[in-house]
């Protein structure tokens, strides 16, 4: 019965989704973040079904990794760094919308067209995590400055997460602990390079280091 | 025929408690005791016991403009399903001829706003036909989805009761068109987030500004115009959101008003919580809206 709210979820992530092409504020975009984080964290128990002792330890470590602990270093550096709150993009917020739209229009055409099991052909989780990780990808891309870089690498990992929810019957616990460690450990380094960018450079916009020197 | 008795009632008579009831919910947020519900009624006897005051340089097109768009407005209102089964106004494709409808009586709202010479009006006609623009494909996307849903073109028909079923079964969709035809109303309406309907004297005006000259009967017709098209698309809201019907006419009716009152307050409450968004946010937010509806037609596609 659970597993009926497995659809909705993934239709709310894909709206968090938008939400973060369009919005103007970085804080709003880290609480996007934070939120779609918890929501995945939430998603094994609704595809699973059941709740063994080791899946509710995967919830608790992703949720706490990826909807606290995360999102709170990284506004963290942007207390520290003094990071003005506007997002600046290269794309305007329209255009940036109008593709993520489009590219989670072509997700979902393009999923049908893949050889699935077929207890997954007709789940929403395949097209979630490709416009997912588009989405991410977008962030990445059209955004200036550094911390804005890292949280779309937060969502492009949240993409891979759904992904990787497919294989959830199969995939061992510690892979899964595995990613997150990584991307705990990214967002750590990227916390140390925003800092040293700041101190060297006094702006962490990505567009100064365009240019190489000796 | 009770229905049609019914239905010319609820679009003769709600519309302008529809407003009282935004303005007291404001009123009560804000800690004051408000004005009267009733209160935009005595407004509107007031306006139409007035007189015209016409300015040298306009033409006919002034105050024809007015009836046209109110005329227009009336006739949509028919055309939408309210308490009974099916409207007095239904025929297949009649859903574009809504879309239309509208459209006409903002070209003539703004033809004679325009026709007063003064830049003001003019540069406030200009932004209400750019964002009408914007905000069209939210309510045709959302008409899709319910046409997809039902597999019909009449209003009547999308909205009548099968509709509850394809609520369990693509209830995302719906959420989404409800969503978005929210925002729709909001914008369409000049409410808070986009335009703020108390002020009549500032330079971020959208739709209030294109009727600073009209005076008396004609600012009457206007401004119940208006309650008529928060009206309707309220309606569509409504009805999306409750799609059952009861067997009783009138207790039905009586179950439709209370869900425009609802609606109502929760109007006043987004208004009373939220600033006014700066101009340059304005068209963001429409495409975001446009984006949610079509986003749930291409869920109903897969």
């Amino acid at each position: 019965m659970i597993v009926h709210w497995l659809d909705p979820m993934l239709v709310l992530a894909l709206l968090v989704n938008f939400f973060m092409l369009g919005a103007s504020r970085l804080r709003a975009v880290i609480y996007a973040v934070a939120f779609q984080g918890v929501l995945l964290g939430l998603m094994p128990i609704f595809v699973h079904g059941e709740v063994g002792w080791w899946l509710g330890l995967l919830v608790i470590a992703t949720i706490v990794i990826k909807g606290i602990v995360i999102p709170e270093l990284v506004s963290y550096a942007m207390r520290e760094v003094f990071i003005s709150r506007e997002i600046d993009p290269v794309v305007p917020f329209v255009p940036s919308l109008l593709l993520g739209a489009a590219g989670t229009g072509l997700a979902l055409g393009y999923a049908r067209t893949l050889p699935l099991a077929p207890s997954h052909s007709g789940s929403l989780i395949v097209p979630a995590s490709l416009a997912t990780v588009l989405t991410g990808f977008l962030i990445l891309t059209t955004r200036r400055k550094a911390i804005t870089q890292a949280v779309g690498y937060l969502v492009l990992e949240n993409g891979i997460f759904l992904f990787g929810l497919l294989l959830i019957e199969a995939m061992p616990f510690l892979v899964e602990i595995g990613v997150l460690l990584d991307l705990f450990v990214c967002v750590f380094v990227m916390g140390i390079i925003i800092h040293h960018i700041n101190q060297e450079f006094s702006s962490v916009s990505t567009e100064h280091l365009a240019r190489l020197k000796d | 025929m009770v229905g049609i008795l019914i239905h010319i009632l609820l679009v003769v008579g709600l519309p302008p408690l529809l407003l009282g009831v935004i303005v007291k919910t404001k009123a009560v947020f804000a800690g004051r005791v408000g004005a009267p519900v009733l209160q935009p009624y005595y407004d509107l006897i007031k306006l139409w016991s007035k007189e015209t005051l016409l300015s040298g340089t306009t033409t006919w097109i002034f105050w024809v403009g007015p009836a046209v768009a109110l005329a227009a407005t009336g006739v949509a209102a028919f055309l939408v399903p309210l308490a009974g089964e099916a409207a007095p106004i239904s025929f297949a494709g009649d859903l574009i001829l809504l879309a239309y409808l509208l459209g006409l009586g903002r070209f003539f709202q703004a033809c004679a706003a325009l026709d007063t010479g003064s830049s003001f009006e003019g540069m406030g006609a200009a932004r209400e036909v750019t964002f009408a623009c914007l905000a069209e494909p939210v309510l045709f996307f959302g008409l899709l989805v319910l046409a997809k849903l039902s597999g019909t073109l009449s209003l009547s028909a999308m909205l009548a009761g099968p509709l509850s079923s394809s609520w369990q079964s693509s209830g995302a969709s719906l959420l989404l068109v409800l969503v978005s035809w929210f925002v729709l109303l909001l914008a369409e309406n000049a409410r808070i987030p986009f335009d703020d309907p108390n002020t009549h004297l500032e330079l971020t005006m959208i739709h209030e500004v294109m009727v600073l000259d009209h005076s008396g009967p004609v600012l009457g017709m206007i401004h119940y115009g208006a309650a008529l098209k928060l009206f309707l698309f309220a309606a569509l809201i409504v009805r999306v959101a409750m799609p059952f019907s009861l067997r009783n006419a009138w207790l039905h009716t009586g179950v439709f008003v209370i869900g425009m009152l609802l609606l109502a307050v929760f109007i006043g409450v987004v208004e009373s919580v939220m600033a006014r968004l700066r101009l340059v946010q304005v068209p963001r937010l429409l495409v975001a809206a446009s984006v949610l509806s079509a986003f749930s037609f291409i869920l109903l596609l897969r």
